[in-house]
């Protein structure tokens, strides 16, 4: 166990914790800011996104040991920040959220993306919010709002498939592209198992 | 009386200007190595490209918007794209994963300044298929083509960190080490010099 000191949201933190342990669970656990949330512990899903250094950062493939002084940014800050009250006040009128677990992340992304391009176009929202999972069912997005629909995922490790949907067309399994067999549910977290995600292998 | 006397000024000047040559060449040759053949250069480029077309270096000279992964090389997973400058994009970078060392906590490799090689640098076809030698040495010999670099800077860029990083990969998250290049870094570096100093030869 060694002794890191933080600075998050702009405030010093100091914890202590194993230099291995991700970044993702000091924040929760250590310094009790649950926005952030864990997903897949392999980067693949964006859930646990945060700034770090100014930087959108998969904070679950992060050790503490590795975070030096870069300050952190969670969501909670998201409020009171310009560009992030205003992906938030987007993410209200729109209608965004279904069950909301994804969109801490979602959000962290938007708003690096818009402080970097504040006017992105299609391809630049496509790209960027691409590795941020969602699932259920897809909204009509413009530029400002940075969620255009269900994004298919594939984790050849975790051979983990996303039902691509949208409002029109309906969920389209496609597993079966790389001749995998869809298997359970059981291995990921019962909250984002919607009957949308299939483990296959 | 004099000319014996000139004879002998000349050959002790001679002899002093002979050692002094010979012990520069020497000198130059104990500092660089002694100049290599083009049969020696050619020897050494094969060691250099088996290294290069190791998945570990030549994941990220791709021909496509995207690096790869694995020792498969398959497409770098979760949507990462090229980016215009090689490092991802806005809200999707290379660093949003990657920080300046491996993190074998978690399986993430690590390295100062990870991004992609520039298009200029592919190693790879459209089909990610890994072209040929002689291609490659081509490639890497091409000023327009390898940010203008001569043979000096490319020994000094095979001493980067993020080169060096194909040596010291890390664990992946299932706790596995990854695979390293068919020589070692001594080595990879020896071939370096060697062939750079036979005037950087190219198979035909």
């Amino acid at each position: 166990m060694e002794t890191f000191k933080l600075t998050v949201n702009g405030q010093q933190k100091e914890v202590t914790a194993d230099p291995g342990t991700p970044l993702l669970w000091v924040l929760r656990e250590d310094v009790k800011m649950t926005g952030t949330k864990y997903g897949c512990g392999i980067a693949a899903c964006g859930a646990c996104t945060v700034h770090l250094g100014g930087v959108p950062t998969r904070s679950c493939v992060v050790p503490i040991s590795l975070v030096g002084d870069r300050p952190i940014v969670t969501i909670e800050a998201m409020a009171d920040d310009p560009v992030g009250r205003v992906v938030q006040d987007a993410w209200v009128s729109e209608d965004v959220v279904q069950c909301g677990y994804c969109q801490s992340g979602q959000i962290m992304s938007a708003v690096a993306l818009l402080k970097n391009t504040p006017k992105p176009t299609d391809k630049d929202i496509e790209e960027s919010m691409g590795g941020n999972l969602r699932v259920g069912m897809a909204h009509g997005a413009d530029h400002r709002e940075a969620i255009t629909g269900v994004r298919h995922v594939q984790v050849r490790e975790q051979h983990v498939e996303v039902f691509r949907s949208n409002a029109t067309q309906g969920p389209t399994h496609t597993c079966c592209r790389d001749h995998l067999e869809p298997v359970a549910l059981q291995r990921l977290p019962q909250h984002i198992a919607h009957g949308v995600i299939v483990l296959c292998q | 009386m004099l000319r014996p006397v000139r004879t002998i000024l000349l050959a002790i000047l001679f002899s002093v200007t002979s050692f002094a040559r010979t012990a520069s060449r020497n000198q130059e040759a104990t500092h660089a190595g002694a100049r290599s053949t083009r049969a020696e250069g050619l020897t050494a480029w094969q060691q250099i490209y088996s290294v290069m077309s190791h998945p570990r270096c030549i994941n990220c000279h791709t021909d496509g918007d995207y690096p790869q992964q694995g020792d498969d090389r398959h497409r770098h997973l979760f949507n990462v794209v090229r980016g215009p400058e090689g490092k991802g994009v806005a809200a999707l970078q290379c660093a949003t994963c990657h920080q300046s060392s491996n993190a074998d906590s978690t399986g993430m490799p690590g390295a100062s300044g990870w991004h992609l090689a520039p298009l200029s640098m592919r190693w790879q076809d459209a089909n990610d298929k890994i072209v040929p030698s002689s291609a490659v040495c081509k490639t890497v010999t091409d000023r327009t083509r390898n940010g203008g670099l001569d043979g000096a800077a490319l020994v000094k860029h095979h001493q980067t960190e993020l080169v060096k990083w194909a040596w010291q990969p890390g664990l992946r998250n299932d706790g596995t080490a990854r695979s390293v290049p068919p020589i070692n870094y001594e080595q990879f570096m020896a071939a370096t010099r060697n062939w750079v100093q036979a005037g950087m030869p190219c198979p035909r």
